[in-house]
C-alpha cells in the first residue's frame, strides 16, 4: 500500500515539493539570517533548519570594518538559495531601488519585497506594496511580496504578478504566532500562487499550526535567532514544519462540542 | 583649499573630493573605480555600486572608470536579515 514507502522512510515524504515560480524547493521552511549573536551559529541554525531559502538585506558597506557584516563571506551562495529582502524601505521607490541593488549582485532575480507602513508594528503599507509590486514584476523580477493577513490586499498582489504572497502571522519579530487563522485559511483557500506566511512564529507549535492551515511554507527568523539556544529551535522548527504539512495533508478528525468514547462501550464488568 | 558649512568640500590639487556611502572621501585625481575599491579592501564581486543613482552592473568596467569630483557612490552588500 501506498503506506508502505511512508512508514519505512525515515521522514514523511511529502507527495507535493514547494514551488514558487517554477522553481521546485525540498523545504517549506525558510528562514532569515539576522539577529544571530555569531555568524557561526547563524550557519549552523540555518543547517539544523534544513531551510534552502535564506533571506538577506541588503545595506551600505561598513568602510571601517568595525563589524563582519558580510553574509557572503559565510554563507555558501551555491548551497542556499538567496532571498533579498527590501526590510527598512517605508515606500515603494526606496523598495524598488533596494530591489535592483540586490539583483545587481547577480544572484536571482528573486525579492522578498517589503514595504513597511509603521514603525511600530512594522506592518505593511499595503498600497506602496501593490505599487511596488507592478514596477518590478515589470522588471522581470519575481516578487515575493510581504503582506498583511488581508484576504482583498493578497488577492491584489497575485493579480499584480506576484509570485508567491508572504502574509504575517503577527507582526514582525513579535513571537505572538498566528492571530488569525481564518484569515490565513481563506487566502490560502482563494489565491493560486504559493501563499508563505512570513513573521511572527515564536516556538514550534506556531510553525506547526500555521502549516496546519494549508499554507505552502513559512519564512521565519527571530523565532529561531532569538530562542536560548537557536541551534535546537531551528532543528525543532524544520521538525514543526513538517508536522503541520503532514497534518494537513492527513485531514484532522472533526472538532466536537461532546466526547466520544475511545474504548468499547460494551463488554464492561458486571453488564 | 576652502570651507563650506565647516566641511571641506574642495580637493588639493591632485585630489578628487568624492562622497562614498555618504561621508566624503578624498582620492588621488585619476583613480579609477577598481583603485577605491582595492583601496578599501573590497572585492568587487562581493559589493554592488550604485553611482549618482546608477546601478553599475558591468564590474568589468570598473578599472576604466575614473572617479570624478562630486561622484557620490553607494556600495552595498548583502547582510544579515530577514
Amino acid at each position: 500500500m501506498a503506506h508502505a514507502d511512508l512508514i519505512s522512510a525515515a521522514t514523511l515524504t511529502d507527495p507535493q515539493p514547494l514551488v514558487i515560480a517554477g522553481r521546485e524547493f525540498h523545504s517549506r521552511l525558510m528562514v532569515g539570517t539576522g539577529k544571530y549573536s555569531s555568524n557561526a551559529q547563524m550557519i549552523e541554525a540555518i543547517e539544523a533548519s534544513g531551510a534552502e531559502v535564506v533571506t538577506v538585506a541588503v545595506r551600505r558597506v561598513d568602510l571601517d570594518r568595525s563589524k563582519d557584516e558580510a553574509i557572503l563571506h559565510h554563507l555558501d551562495p551555491d548551497h542556499f538559495f538567496l532571498l533579498a529582502n527590501t526590510a527598512g524601505c517605508y515606500n515603494a521607490s526606496d523598495a524598488i531601488r533596494y530591489a535592483r541593488l540586490a539583483r545587481a549582485a547577480g544572484f536571482n532575480e528573486w525579492v522578498k519585497l517589503e514595504v513597511i507602513g509603521d514603525q511600530q508594528t512594522l506592518l505593511p503599507d499595503t498600497l506602496g506594496l501593490l505599487q511596488a509590486t507592478k514596477t518590478l514584476v515589470d522588471e522581470g523580477f519575481k516578487v515575493l511580496a510581504y503582506t498583511n493577513d488581508d484576504l482583498v490586499t493578497a488577492l491584489k498582489l497575485e493579480d499584480a504578478g506576484a509570485v508567491a504572497v508572504m502574509p504575517l502571522a503577527s507582526p514582525i519579530g513579535s513571537g505572538l504566532g498566528m492571530l488569525n487563522p481564518y484569515a490565513i485559511r481563506t487566502i490560502k483557500q482563494r489565491l493560486s500562487v504559493p501563499v508563505i506566511v512570513d513573521a511572527g512564529v515564536g516556538t514550534a507549535s506556531d510553525a506547526c499550526i500555521v502549516m496546519e492551515q494549508g499554507v505552502d511554507g513559512i519564512l521565519m527568523n527571530t523565532g529561531i535567532a532569538a530562542a536560548q539556544d537557536p541551534v535546537r529551535m531551528a532543528a525543532a522548527m524544520k521538525v514543526a514544519v513538517e508536522a503541520g504539512r503532514h497534518a494537513y495533508l492527513a485531514g484532522r478528525m472533526p472538532r466536537r462540542e461532546v466526547a466520544v468514547p475511545s474504548s468499547p462501550t460494551t463488554g464492561m464488568l458486571g453488564s | 583649499m576652502t570651507e563650506s558649512g565647516g566641511i571641506v568640500t574642495e580637493a588639493v590639487a591632485g585630489e578628487v573630493v568624492l562622497i562614498v556611502n555618504g561621508a566624503e572621501k578624498r582620492v588621488p585625481a585619476g583613480w579609477s573605480l577598481a583603485d577605491l575599491l582595492a583601496s578599501l579592501k573590497l572585492d568587487a564581486r562581493t559589493v554592488v555600486i550604485e553611482r549618482n543613482g546608477i546601478i553599475l552592473r558591468d564590474r568589468s568596467s570598473f578599472a576604466s572608470l575614473e572617479l570624478t569630483a562630486d561622484d557620490s557612490l553607494e556600495i552595498v552588500h548583502f547582510v544579515g536579515g530577514g
